[in-house]
């Protein structure tokens, strides 16, 4: 008889051994067909296009908040017309594709793991694959492809609307020229920034869609399965959002700068 | 396009009348220290029917995700249609599901899509022109009389027309293998009835082999010891006569081992306990 924390322990490296198996078989099959070209299109819509509101209300009030926190800081050493530069490189290379990835993992990949949980709970993934059609090319090649491809599109959407949003404030509540912070916004950038803003995105939006989907295949036990895959997915993908990003970061400044 | 009707004259051949299409033998398998199924061996000849009865829990489905490969057995064999399918890869079990139809616990309709979708879901897969897919999915509609529901998604139909859809899904692309999981469970004695003359017209109008798994003695006797007649236009179900009345066998499973196989006479006629306890 096996212990608990055996149990557990057994259970853990199960879960990681089927996720580097999905990983596996969406590799080979994103270069091997048959591809469902229509699938992907939808999900680029319903995931891409589907979430710019969030994101970019979300980039909007980062950016607004992120200049009058700052601004009031930079006033302490006189330095208030650098706020431009510290709102685009706070959230180029960091904020935006964290808080767009963060945003993501609650819209899209709770979207993943509900729908494709209740597939699984309603036998609708056996029934697939009783029909030929494998689930991994079918449903999940196109929801990863899609939340891949879109997070660092998402994410320059953010970027843009939080220096927007700074330069609102700046020029409204801060005093600070136009010009000024739009020159500040620019000196403060380097090439690596950009770089950095968007190789993370493009990881975090891989991880938030091979997450959604690798816990609404697993689903079982009904409705009340659902409803756990889907907070699941939402605390699992956001965890390791912060943690990919946080071992990315210092990956990223040793090859980029 | 191929449907599973334009295979090798070879394959055919082997497969003709009395061949095994499907064979288990002696295949267990546990779900860490549950035991579903303990050395279970069975034979279905082409154009019969095996009802697999049993408690819930008892392993019957299954049997069926195993024929599938859904499943893989820890021990034993099971073949189908000439393939090892315990020891195929999920690539190579597309083969063999080709010729294979299931009709899932609930019917497993996919929400998204309309009756016509579902039912054509298959043949669109594997590329059949359009045009020959509507006319197949409208054939198959009116075999099992929802012609006027194509349009209709599956959240508009009741259970028993769930059931019946599922069946022209599974029976769209004329596998020559049928398996039922359940088909007729929650459903009221008339639908049961409507679905279980699907079951049969299928089995000896279209030359299936089925596999149904049931805990509904009620349909399990019905499928057993009736049988499809053509009338002229009409199709008739009628009380099955001589040699066609032992075509369909019982497996009854009991704690992950057949506890029995036989026909409808010899199961009716049985007085082991545990069988007069599930009967009554």
């Amino acid at each position: 008889m096996l212990t608990h924390t055996e149990r557990w322990a057994k259970a853990a490296i199960l879960e990681v051994q089927e996720y580097v198996q999905l990983l596996a078989a969406v590799g080979r099959a994103v270069v091997t067909p048959p591809f469902y070209r229509r699938d992907v299109v939808l999900q680029f819509d319903a995931i891409g296009i589907g979430s710019l509101t969030v994101v970019s209300l979300t980039g909007f009030f980062t950016g607004a908040a992120l200049a009058l926190q700052t601004g009031q800081t930079l006033d302490r050493f006189g330095a208030r017309t650098l706020v431009g530069q510290l709102v685009s490189a706070s959230m180029i290379r960091e904020l935006g594709p964290v808080l767009t990835a963060l945003m993501l993992a609650g819209r899209v990949g709770s979207g993943i793991a509900a729908e494709l949980g209740s597939m699984a709970v309603t036998d609708q993934i056996n029934a697939l694959r009783a029909l030929g059609t494998d689930p991994v090319r079918k449903l999940v090649v196109p929801r990863v492809l899609a939340a891949t491809m879109m997070a660092p599109v998402l994410t320059v959407i953010a970027d843009t609307f939080a220096i927007v949003a700074g330069w609102i404030i700046s020029v409204t509540s801060l005093g600070v020229g136009s010009s000024t912070y739009w020159t500040q916004v620019l000196e403060g950038l380097y090439l690596g920034d950009a770089w950095q803003g968007l190789v993370k995105p493009f990881v975090l939006g891989l991880v938030i869609g091979t997450i959604g989907c690798h816990v609404g295949l697993g689903t079982r036990g009904g409705t009340q399965g659902v409803g756990r895959s889907t907070t699941n997915a939402v605390v699992v993908a956001s965890v390791l959002v912060i943690a990919v990003d946080f071992f990315l970061t210092p990956l990223l400044m040793r090859v980029l700068y | 396009m191929t449907l599973a009707t334009e295979r090798s004259p070879e394959l055919d051949e082997a497969l003709g009348p009395g061949s095994p299409v499907v064979v288990f033998d002696r295949v267990s398998l546990a779900f860490d220290e549950n035991v579903v199924l303990r050395d279970i061996s069975f034979t279905l000849i082409k154009g019969h029917s095996k009802i697999f009865l049993g408690a819930s829990g008892s392993g019957k489905s299954t049997v069926l995700k195993l024929i599938l490969g859904l499943l893989k057995p820890d021990a034993g064999v099971v073949w189908v249609n000439g393939e090892r399918v315990d020891r195929l890869s999920e690539w190579e079990l597309m083969k063999v599901r080709a010729d294979l139809g299931m009709v899932f616990q609930e019917g497993a309709l996919f929400d998204s899509l309309t009756v016509a979708e579902n039912v054509g879901f298959k043949l669109l897969e594997e590329g059949m022109p359009e045009e020959r897919v509507w006319s197949r999915v409208d054939e198959v509609l009116g075999f099992i009389g929802l012609a006027e529901f194509a349009d209709r998604m599956p959240s508009e139909l009741s259970g028993g027309q769930r059931r019946r859809v599922a069946i022209a899904r599974a029976m769209s692309y004329k596998p020559r293998i049928l398996l039922y999981d359940e088909a007729t469970t929650g459903l009221d004695p008339i639908t049961a009835d409507t679905v279980d003359n699907e079951i049969i017209k299928l089995r000896d109008l279209e030359e299936t082999s089925s596999i149904v798994v049931t805990h509904q003695l009620r349909d399990a006797f019905r499928i057993a010891t009736h049988e499809a007649v053509r009338d002229g236009n009409e199709i008739r179900i009628v009380t099955a006569q001589g040699s066609k009345a032992e075509e369909a066998e019982f497996i009854m499973l009991k704690d992950g081992g057949i506890h029995f196989e036989g026909n409808a006479a010899a199961l009716r006629a049985s007085r082991d306990p545990y069988l007069r306890s599930f009967l009554s």
